[in-house]
């Protein structure tokens, strides 16, 4: 088990490099000056000059990605080219309330829409299944700004029993965080409940129907157990596919809600550096997005491996 | 009525009702027999006879609401269990009931250590200790002959054999030591010897325990191994029923008849030898080996095949017999190089083709084809029948107004109605399919037709029609039939010569009639020894 661990944690290296090869090419293989286009259109020939300089682009390419690998091995990513701050520092500012957000939203989205899955495919065919479906599709349905600005208005402006945007730390008090966290989390949840409790219905109605059921079935077992003891473990490796590839596309979303409440987080970053093409902050942010796909990848195969004495890589 | 003759299992007038709008009213109707303790009831019958519906009641595991018993009564021990609710029912499956299934492969939960899948019996019935429920597991393992159990309590079905995994279904089923046990068709997926060791070990417990056994087949050779009483079933009717030998011997009813009838004999018929006619197929050095590569470790061999010589020649048929595992349909594969072998030739009317590139192999691939097991998987669901025949012949070359007369043709040849060609394949049956794959086949106007396991998949009165087909074409076309089975009655009948295959080589070859007579090797001898009811010569009965 733990040799098979490590030698996943071995396998992510090359992917890095390939990632960080990609990173480093984007800017320099950019047609026209890389200089010139991160200066934008009204830059003297002096700042182009000052941002060569500092992107050290006047070097062969060979030492440049040899700077770039010898950079991130020190985890620097740079300084940006507007804030003159280290890219560093930046995200590191920016990435509570971004990670606290996801682990909500995945936490939430995932207890509510297991359960919801499995009690459809349970219950097949009828108004219970029916009602879980129909919500699934709405859920796909309703873009994320929609749904977050009527939960607002609600929630904050009718009701005011929540505020209305905002972000505090969880470490500065869990009542505040979590007052703050529970409509951003509601908003961005809506599309990955639906998606996971179809998911979770299409394969717990598969794992229904094999033998092994029966057989559970004809040992007297009772259809609770039936259904969560025997069912939903074997449906549960493409449920945790779908959810790692949930949190993939988790990034996206929580850029869009962190815009519509206002929450200091990396989707706020990630919109202004490309806004400004600063380019280190916009290398920094994809790296690191890679390097949480990568860790989440390796997750989900060891999970894999926990629920399925079959899967050995 | 005292405990002695009791019946455990009484079922009277026992009717379940199909869904609306399926072929007939009742899955079963009218049903009515007892198992006694101490005894072994078959019943037997084809696929859609009822026998499985009826043996679902009993237990209670029809699927809801699609099938409803609708009248009569089924005594277990005197209790009616049509009149319990879902959860006395509960409480007995498992405990003084229990049934074994058909799929060893698929009826164990894969994610489950072996141990817990039995221990979930005592957990969910009895309020045994950890330490009471790990003995009794292990005990219930030692009775059904499994080796090691205290290791293989931490296994996982996907380690074991599939005879392996039917122990480890019957040690559950036994747990409780039920009154009764059901199986249903429990030795029907397993290799022959496999199946001869299960039905001894069925046939042990029920001795030592007395346990009474509902054991459903459509083998009569199982019937004549196993049986006390006999029960034929046929389109949800019992048809007939009696002790086993009598039913056997002096089988009453047109059905019954018909049934034993076309079990194949275990003793080939004369074939004229064909010693003079040219060889159209002829393998030389076939070998076959996997190997399963990997960074972190040493690559792993298997020898699927190895030093496969055999020829075929024209208007002949070669069977090849083995167990699963054998290599024989990976001999069959490589002669249609649907996969490539690892070395050695195989020659089509001379020509070798085992090293032929993807393009040069196209212009060869008429000449060989192949009918494949399951009928039901082999024809394209959203292809006509008549879409699937022509494709072939259309690919060479040929017309379309001509491919269409040939399987207009070939339609008629295999015995189906030529306008049907537009049909699709779910609206025949499985006989029907194989039939069409057959004429598929022959659209290609092939030297050689593989017949890989065609029909094992098929109920015995529709395998020997498809049997006898398969013999008219060879005669008619005077084609090379390689006919690939496990089931050593289906190869006496139809081949002219045997290869027996073991672990991947050919371990005794000759004319079927010395083979089945005299067999020298001593796998060979193994397998006719397992095969069921061997010792029993079926009558052959006027049916009329």
């Amino acid at each position: 088990m733990f040799s098979f661990i490590a030698k996943r944690i071995v396998a992510t290296i090359p992917v890095m490099g390939v990632v960080a090869l990609f990173v480093f090419l984007m800017l320099r293989l950019s047609p026209g000056d890389p200089a010139s286009v991160i200066a934008g259109d009204y830059a003297t020939a002096a700042d182009i000059e000052r941002i060569r300089e500092q992107l050290g682009l006047s070097d062969p390419i060979v030492v440049q990605f040899g700077n770039w690998i010898w950079q991130l091995m020190r985890a620097d990513l740079g300084i940006s080219i507007f804030s003159n701050l280290p890219v560093t520092t930046l995200i590191a500012q920016r990435l509570e309330p971004t990670l606290m957000l996801s682990l909500t939203t995945l936490t939430f989205s995932v207890l509510v829409a297991v359960p919801l899955g499995a009690l459809a495919a349970w219950k097949a065919g009828t108004w219970i299944d029916r009602a879980v479906m129909i919500f699934a599709v709405a859920g796909f349905s309703l873009p994320v700004f929609v749904l977050g600005y009527a939960l607002i208005y609600e929630f904050s402006l009718a009701l005011q029993w929540l505020p209305v945007q905002g972000y505090k730390s969880p470490f500065d008090g869990l009542l505040p965080f979590l007052r703050h966290i529970i409509l951003p989390t509601v908003t961005l949840s809506v599309i990955f409940i639906a998606l996971f409790a179809r998911i979770t219905r299409a394969s717990v109605l598969e794992v229904l129907e094999e033998d092994y059921i029966r057989t559970a079935r004809a040992k007297g077992q009772t259809e609770r157990k039936v259904l969560l003891g025997h069912a939903l473990r074997n449906a549960a490796v493409p449920i945790v596919t779908v959810i790692g590839l949930g949190i993939a596309l988790l990034i996206g979303g929580v850029v869009v809600t962190e815009s519509v409440y206002n929450i200091p987080g990396l989707g706020r970053l990630v919109v202004d550096a490309i806004l400004k093409r600063d380019y280190p902050i916009i290398q920094g942010l994809i790296l690191m997005f890679s390097f949480v796909y990568i860790l989440v990848n390796l997750m989900i195969d060891i999970v894999y491996t926990l629920i399925d004495p079959r899967i050995r890589y | 009525m005292d405990q002695t003759t009791q019946p455990v299992l009484d079922i009277r007038g026992l009717t379940v009702r199909l869904p609306i709008r399926a072929d007939r009213e009742n899955a079963i109707e009218d049903v009515s027999f007892s198992v006694l303790p101490h005894e072994i009831l078959c019943v037997v019958g084809e696929s859609g006879s009822g026998k499985s519906v009826t043996a679902h009641t009993v237990m209670g595991l029809l699927p809801p609401k699609q099938l409803t018993a609708t009248a009569g009564q089924v005594l277990l021990q005197g209790d009616d269990l049509l009149k319990k609710t879902p959860g006395e029912m509960r409480a007995l499956r498992g405990a003084r009931m229990s049934m074994i299934f058909q799929e060893p492969m698929t009826a164990l939960n894969p994610l489950m250590s072996i141990g817990d899948q039995i221990e979930e019996i005592l957990q969910i019935h009895t309020e045994m200790s950890a330490r009471e429920r790990l003995a009794r597991v292990i005990e219930v393992m030692e009775a059904v002959k499994l080796p090691e159990p205290e290791r293989l309590v931490h296994s996982y079905p996907h380690q074991l054999s599939g005879g392996q995994r039917q122990r480890v279904m019957i040690a559950g089923a036994l747990a409780l030591e039920p009154a009764l046990l059901i199986a249903d068709e429990p030795t029907t997926a397993l290799d022959v010897t496999t199946q001869a060791q299960i039905l001894k070990l069925i046939k042990d417990i029920q001795r030592t325990h007395g346990t009474a056994v509902l054991f459903i087949t459509h083998d009569f050779g199982v019937v004549a191994e196993i049986a006390d009483r006999v029960v034929v079933m046929q389109h949800g009717l019992v048809v007939e029923q009696g002790e086993a030998k009598a039913v056997l011997r002096n089988p009453q009813h047109p059905y019954t008849r018909m049934l034993i009838s076309a079990v194949p004999s275990m003793t080939p018929p004369a074939r004229p030898p064909k010693a003079d006619a040219p060889v159209v197929l002829e393998t030389q050095d076939l070998c076959k080996t996997y190997r399963d590569r990997s960074l972190f470790r040493a690559a792993r061999e298997t020898r699927a095949a190895h030093n496969v010589e055999l020829s075929v020649r024209r208007g002949e048929t070669l069977g090849i017999v083995g167990e699963s595992g054998s290599g024989k349909s990976t001999v069959a594969r490589c002669i249609v190089r649907l996969i490539s072998p690892t070395s050695g030739q195989i020659l089509i009317d001379g020509h070798d083709i085992a090293g032929l590139s993807a393009s040069r192999l196209r212009e060869n691939r008429r000449l060989v084809q192949i009918v494949f097991q399951d009928p039901y998987r082999s024809l394209n669901p959203r292809r006509s029948v008549g879409a699937s025949i022509v494709e072939g012949p259309m690919n060479f070359g040929v017309g379309k107004a001509e491919a269409q007369t040939r399987a207009r043709d070939l339609m008629k040849l295999v015995d189906l109605d030529p306008n049907s060609l537009d049909r699709f394949p779910h609206q025949f049956s499985g006989g029907q399919r194989q039939r069409i794959c057959i004429a598929r086949a022959l659209a290609m106007e092939p030297d050689v037709l593989i017949a890989d396991e065609a029909v094992s998949a098929l109920d015995v009165s529709v395998q020997a029609q498809v049997l006898e087909l398969l013999d008219d074409v060879r005669k008619r076309f005077n084609l090379a039939i390689l006919f690939i089975t496990h089931d050593l009655r289906v190869a006496a009948q139809i081949c002219d010569r045997i290869a027996v295959m073991y672990k991947g080589e050919i371990v005794e070859r000759g004319p079927a009639a010395e083979v089945f007579r005299a067999p020298s090797h001593e796998y060979t001898q193994a397998l006719f020894n397992a095969a069921p009811g061997r010792d029993f010569e079926f009558g052959s009965f006027a049916t009329a």
